[in-house]
């Protein structure tokens, strides 16, 4: 176990620099713009005088030179205080904190669904390469994966929410339904399946592709052969052997895929008008609230090193060449 | 090579679709003439009733087929110049780290890690928003999440290249580093980096979509991304102004993939005899 | 002496291929004899190994027949094979045990634990020092011939009458090969199986084998008694392939006929 622990430690250190990186980028970024927090945020309120104006830039010390701001930011960020909110007038860890788990259950969902049917199907295509199940799976998920997920959310609520009328249109839960318990979990679900379909099913595809590409290779090595040498049934062969050496690159790109399913779920919120994470960033961009904006992009980059944090030790417990725990 | 590629049927389909969306972008001020963001008739034509329209008209009465036909110019134009930017800052960023190596490669590396971590909507989303939507503004702030990929893949083949007999002599000859690198090494590692670039482009045109459907795209052009944003206030009464730009541009990523994937096997395959 | 297979005319092809890799070969394996099959790559030896096995891949044109003296064999219980690459042959993902257990459990009605049980002596029969331990072990920790040792233990579990050992010393070094050759001879000797060894090496087929087919060009150049063919070769092409590997060869590592 502190092996286990020694490799954690030092995959969140050799991460630091490469966050600073981000931080510095960001900054350097967001203070190339004209105008600032305090213009958008007068302009909202209908204007204010100058003075009014200088006020609220020496409160949030938007008077201060680049390099020293910059500063400033660094050692606020690494104490784990992310600042202050001009547009939304809130300490930026609380609206975080608040929109964070609405985007964690989607992601999760989504990333759950399309791993769990995108290999299953993955092996079904992957069993007899040239088949027709192969054929029909790999033509229907190059067209799923070229997909926008924003369209086919409209089109899956246009469907299903509009027409059909058998789940709501939006939002995360019914709005002061004055459920609770088991009630209010299953109403979050039912308002859940579209956006998780609509984010899913690009990543469904490619997962598919990959479990695919996986067992054909395995297909190729002279262990699936020797199997079949010792007279292992093929249904055996496909499953213990192809199947769970096909699940280790798809278990990789799990951990590259985080990153883009976040970058998603900024336009499914956006269409399924889920108070998130995703919202936020575009409500920043709006309000043109660069620490905001900031603080959104860092828990990003944070909840991606965590991902690839827990891919890499699952990859290390599935595949027994890589040091894991054992 | 082009024999080879016309016994595939899907390759066949891919390709048929993606010269008639070329033709469409090219030919669009014919096809099209004047204004797509002009207003041409009726407001809310339903498609196929109405010949001068056989798309219909948008709310607004502007006509639909010369959206889609204009729309396509958009979406192919920064496709491409999103993935020729990805490409080039990769394959210099790529090239750089893999030959100079030690601590140059170490820290070009780690801005690469960056920009990794950090999901690239998210990071195209932030340029636009302090720069200003534009079409040039779009097609880079794509980029920013796309170079990566090249630049990693560069990167291992230059590491590969880098101790060839050739860039040897090449030294020994006294030619300047970087002109061994640029001149020699760089062209090398251009086959691994355009068995991706379909898919880049494919990914800028989905990325571009995106942005312009939450409205960051540029106002000046006719994008699909925007027009599926403004079909979506009448979703319930005429979904048909979401979807058929919706189909474009699945159209066009689907036959982009199809040409791609196509030429990557038959590449390959020529490789491997 | 009866056959245990013969090869009437047998001609594959495999599917997009332009020559065949198997060419009108007629051939008869004895039961109980130890054949070595010779010739360079590319030359069918391999694929008659697979054709023999039932390894063909599907889509794979087969004419002529393979006649076997009793049923149909199947593989696993009736024909044991072993590969070229013993790291590539064993699953990296499955332990030693569980390759075992599957190998026993899929021709033969055991239970789990009985297959357990019979795992851990079949690794003491190819001498696997520690079989209770080597059973909880990944196959990346073991060396090339000590993995070759678990491959061969893995095809004779069911007790087949017939070893394919498709080029099984090549991937490993000269001590090792003689180590595995020995392995084979003493496994083939103790429960009278025949043996089918394919392999690019004459002079090693030679101190093996009690016959010899020269394979080349998908076509058979010729077939004797090993003692016979390395002496006093009828073909030229036998004489080129003698006289190719004396020019390579050292002394001899491997050990001389019994």
């Amino acid at each position: 176990m502190p092996r286990l622990l020694r490799r954690v430690a030092t995959r969140l250190l050799g991460s630091i620099p490469v966050l600073v990186i981000v931080v510095v980028g960001v900054f350097l970024l967001l203070n190339s713009a004209g105008g600032d927090a305090v213009d958008a945020y007068l302009l909202s309120i209908g204007g204010g005088d100058a003075q009014q104006a200088e006020e609220l830039r020496i409160r949030f010390g938007l008077d201060q030179s680049v390099t020293a701001r910059l500063a400033l930011t660094l050692a606020q960020l690494a104490r784990g205080d992310l600042g202050y909110s001009v547009a939304l007038n809130r300490p930026i860890g609380a609206v975080i904190a608040e929109r964070l788990p609405n985007t964690l259950w989607l992601m999760g969902s989504a990333t759950a669904l399309s791993f769990a049917l995108g290999s299953a199907l993955g092996v079904l295509a992957g069993r007899r390469p040239g088949s027709a199940a192969d054929r029909l799976l790999s033509a229907g998920s190059l067209f799923l994966y070229s997909i926008p997920n924003f369209w086919l959310g409209l089109v899956l609520s246009v469907v299903f929410a509009v027409r059909l009328r058998w789940l709501p249109v939006s939002g995360i839960e019914t709005i002061a339904s004055g459920k609770t318990g088991l009630a209010r979990a299953a109403d979050i679900a039912q308002h859940l399946v579209l956006p998780v379909s609509a984010l899913g099913m690009i990543y469904l595809a490619l997962f598919l592709r990959v479990m695919r590409a996986g067992m054909v290779e395995a297909w190729g090595q002279d262990y699936t052969l020797a199997a079949r040498a010792r007279g292992v049934a093929p249904w055996r062969i496909t499953l213990n052997h192809a199947a769970r050496n096909a699940l280790l690159p798809l278990v990789t790109m799990l951990g590259l895929q985080a990153a883009s399913m976040l970058g998603g779920s900024v336009v499914i919120e956006s269409v399924f008008g889920i108070p998130g994470f995703g919202r936020l960033a575009q409500e920043a961009v709006a309000g043109r609230d660069g620490p905001l904006l900031m603080g959104v992009i860092l828990v990003s980059a944070l909840m991606v090193v965590a991902a690839n944090l827990l891919v890499d030790l699952a990859y290390g417990a599935l595949d027994p060449r890589v040091g894991g725990p054992r | 090579m082009i024999r080879e590629l016309l016994r595939r049927p899907e390759a066949l389909l891919g390709g048929l679709l993606l010269l008639l969306i070329a033709g469409a972008a090219l030919l669009a001020p014919v096809l099209s003439p004047g204004d797509p963001l002009a207003i041409a008739g009726r407001p809310l034509v339903r498609p196929f009733t109405d010949p001068a329209f056989p798309l219909g008209t948008d709310g607004l009465g502007r006509d639909l087929l010369a959206g889609v036909i204009h729309g396509v110019r958009t979406s192919a134009a920064i496709g491409l110049a999103a993935a020729l930017v990805a490409v080039l800052a990769g394959m210099l960023v790529g090239t750089a780290a893999g030959f100079a190596g030690g601590l140059v490669d170490e820290a070009l590396m780690r801005v690469v890690d960056a920009f990794q971590i950090v999901p690239g909507f998210l990071l195209a989303l932030a340029f636009v928003s302090v720069t200003g939507p534009s079409l040039a503004v779009v097609a880079i702030a794509i980029a920013l999440g796309a170079w990566t990929g090249p630049a990693r893949l560069s990167r291992s083949r230059v590491l590969a290249l880098r101790e060839a007999d050739f860039v040897a002599a090449a030294r020994v000859m006294g030619m300047h580093p970087a002109e061994i690198a640029l001149r020699q090494v760089m062209p090398l590692a251009l086959p691994p980096v355009l068995a991706v670039t379909a898919v880049i482009v494919a990914g800028a045109i989905l990325t571009e979509s995106a942005l312009s459907f939450l409205g960051l795209g540029d106002p000046n052009a006719v994008t699909w991304g925007g027009m599926i944003a403004e079909g979506r206030n009448q979703l319930r009464s005429a979904a048909y102004l979401s979807i058929i730009p919706g189909i474009a541009l699945v159209l066009t990523v689907i036959s982009i993939y199809l040409v791609g994937e196509a030429l990557t096997d038959v590449l390959a395959g020529k490789r491997q005899s | 002496m009866t056959s245990l297979a013969t090869c009437d005319r047998l001609t594959v092809r495999y599917p997009g291929a332009a020559r065949p890799a198997l060419a009108d070969l007629t051939l008869a394996l004895h039961a109980g004899e130890k054949l070595a099959v010779v010739g360079e790559s590319g030359s069918g030896k391999s694929t008659l190994a697979r054709a023999l096995a039932g390894l063909l891949p599907v889509g794979t044109a087969l004419s002529g027949a393979i006649r076997w003296s009793g049923p149909p064999p199947r593989p696993g219980r009736d024909i044991g094979t072993v590969f070229q690459d013993p790291g590539a042959s064993l699953d990296p993902l499955l332990t030693v045990g569980a390759h075992l257990v599957e190998g026993l459990r899929a021709p033969l009605p055991l239970g789990r634990a009985e297959a357990r049980a019979r795992a851990a002596a079949l690794l003491a029969r190819v001498h696997i020092p520690d079989p209770e331990r080597a059973l909880a072990a990944w196959p990346h920790q073991f060396s090339g011939g000590q993995a070759q040792r678990i491959a061969i233990a893995l095809a004779i579990a069911a007790g087949p009458h017939l070893l394919v050992a498709d080029e099984a010393t090549s991937a490993l070094d000269v001590l090792v090969q003689a180590e595995i050759v020995a392995l084979l001879r003493e496994l083939c000797r103790d429960a009278g199986m025949t043996l089918l060894f394919i392999t690019h090496d004459i002079a090693l087929a030679g101190t093996l084998a009690d016959r010899v087919a020269v394979l080349h060009d998908a076509r058979l150049v010729e077939i004797g008694p090993a003692a016979r063919l390395l002496a006093a070769p009828r073909e030229p092409y036998t004489r080129a392939l003698l006289a190719a590997q004396l020019d390579l060869a050292s002394p001899r590592l491997v050990g001389t006929r019994p």
